[in-house]
Parts: structure tokens; sequence; C-alpha cells
């Protein structure tokens, strides 16, 4: 499976480059890297970068990493639908102090025009 | 989380404070503490929602296990947020938290089990907790409710909540109790 995720600077998007690379190596998709401007996340696009070498560098993946300038959300759309992607993948979530969930506006604009499945890692 | 936060100009209450007791519409005699921090009082709270309609959740709390409820409740249960019950008896019927976001903001959530809802109980819980808040100097508090939930806006609207935010999934409402310092 052709899977697309997204990743910004937030706790969310760490965990869930983790369970997507875990999850990739396990059935063999063919995994792309989009790293985005995000709202909440003051990690630089190189870090991240380095973060998700250090996430591939124990798996057999080859993973495309690319660098997403403006607005997350209908930039990944756009990917996805114009290169044939079967998934959009995004921790796209935080929580409030008492624990609730809050879906960031990347994660509410994709779910609402992706074409592609969406899967937010929760 | 917010630094920035629209908080309305104007002051509610005040509001009656904590322990209180009155008959609810079902003819039940219910009373509202602070939560005591004793184990008898946090395993009452397992029990309620460990019971809880998965139908009434919202964002995501409670969560759905007893043992995430039990973490959940540890976090929320901390010394630095305040907790009111709402009793019939021994078992606990409500529960209201308000839970810290930076120095000075709150955030608040409210439960009613579901076999005590619609008996005015969530009024004077959220009144309560509100009072026993401001007795301790919280003055900012807000809160998010989905959109859809019009008898939980209604009840925030009714005790002083105003929408400050509106353009995401959830809406945000926040309620000033005092002037700042």
């Amino acid at each position: 499976m052709k899977v697309l995720l997204g990743i910004g600077g937030t706790d969310g998007s760490v965990d869930a480059l983790d369970r997507t690379v875990a999850r990739a190596a396990g059935a063999g998709d063919d995994l792309t890297v989009a790293i985005v401007d995000s709202d909440g996340g003051d990690v630089s696009h190189d870090d991240l970068a380095d973060r998700v070498e250090a996430a591939v560098a124990e798996t057999d993946l080859s993973v495309d990493v690319r660098h997403v300038e403006g607005e997350p959300g209908s930039a990944l759309v756009d990917i996805a639908e114009t290169e044939g992607f079967d998934e959009i993948v995004l921790g796209g979530s935080t929580t409030s102090p008492m624990g609730k969930i809050k879906i960031n506006q990347t994660a509410e604009f994709v779910l609402l025009n992706s074409h592609v499945t969406v899967t937010l890692v929760r | 989380m917010n630094a920035d936060r629209r908080y309305p100009d104007v002051v509610s209450g005040p509001f009656e404070v904590p322990p209180i007791e009155f008959v609810d519409r079902e003819e039940r005699t219910i009373e509202i503490r602070p939560y005591d921090g004793s184990e008898v009082e946090f395993e009452a709270l397992v029990e309620m929602y460990t019971e809880f309609d998965p139908s009434d959740r919202a964002q995501g709390i409670p969560p759905g296990r007893e043992s995430r409820i039990q973490t959940w409740l540890e976090s929320i249960l901390d010394d630095d947020c305040l907790n009111v019950i709402a009793w019939d008896n021994g078992t606990a019927a409500g529960h209201s938290t308000l839970v810290p976001d930076g120095d000075e903001d709150y955030e608040l959530a409210i439960f009613v089990l579901q076999p005590y809802q619609e008996a005015g109980i969530g009024t004077h819980l959220i009144e309560s907790l509100l009072g026993y808040g401001a007795a301790n100097n919280i003055y900012k508090v807000w809160l998010t409710v989905e959109r859809w939930n019009h008898p939980a806006v209604a009840l925030y609207k009714k005790v002083g909540f105003e929408t400050t935010g509106a353009e995401s999934f959830e809406l945000e409402m926040a309620i000033r109790l005092g002037e700042d310092d």
C-alpha cells in the first residue's frame, strides 16, 4: 500500500511516525513522509527529518522524505490525490489538560476533504 | 494551552458553595461535596465511570477501560485540581472537575451518570464547582463541548458561559468568576 504520512512538530506527530514506520515495516508499505509546517510545534524541518531517519534506521524501509511548504492540510490532500496514494496518516490530535482530545485544523481539513482513506493515529 | 484565550467581561455568580444538599426531580436526596481525597471516594468514581454509557463520552473522556479510567482519574484528582462529587448516599451520581491550564486558567468538565440525568443534578453540580472555584480564587474557566450537544451547551449558557471559539469541531466556551488581580 502506498502511504503518505504527514508530520509536524507536535508530540502526536512523533508518535504517529514511530507507529506508522513500524506498521509499514511489518506490512511492506511504500511510505512517504511529508514534513509540514504545524500550528503548534516548534521543531524545525531538519530536526524532524533527522527524527524520521532515526525511526527508519532500524528497519529495511526506504522512505521518501519531503518538505512541504504552505497550508499543510491542502498540500497533503493534493499530494495524495495527484500521486495515487492509498492512504493519508496523521497524528492530528492533541489532548487538553483535562484529557479531552482535540482534532487540529490540519487533521480536520484532511478528514473532510480527502478522497483517499485517512488514518488518525491516537 | 492558549495564553490569549478570551473571557467574558462580565463576572458570573455568585454560585452556591459546596457542601450542599437538595432533592432532585426524582425525589432522591443528593449531596454535593468536594472530593475528600479518600480511597473510598476514588473507588466510587471509578465505579461511576465504569458504568458510564459510551454514548455520553465527550472527546475521548471518560476513557473506556477500567485501567485507563484509573489513570485518567489519578491525573484529574490531583491536589492542584478542584473536584466536586454528587452523591446519592454512597453512589457517585455525578462529578465535575477543574483542571489547571497554565497559571490562571482552568478547564472544566462535568459528567452525570445516566440514571441521574435530567433531574436537575447537573445544574447544581456545575454551580457548586464554580462556587468552589471562586472561593479558591479561580476566576477564569473554559471548556470545550461538541456543538451538537445542545443540553450541555444550554446548561453552560445558563450559568454564564459564553462561546469564545467556534472555528473547530468543538465549541469553546469561557466564564469569568472574578476580576483579574
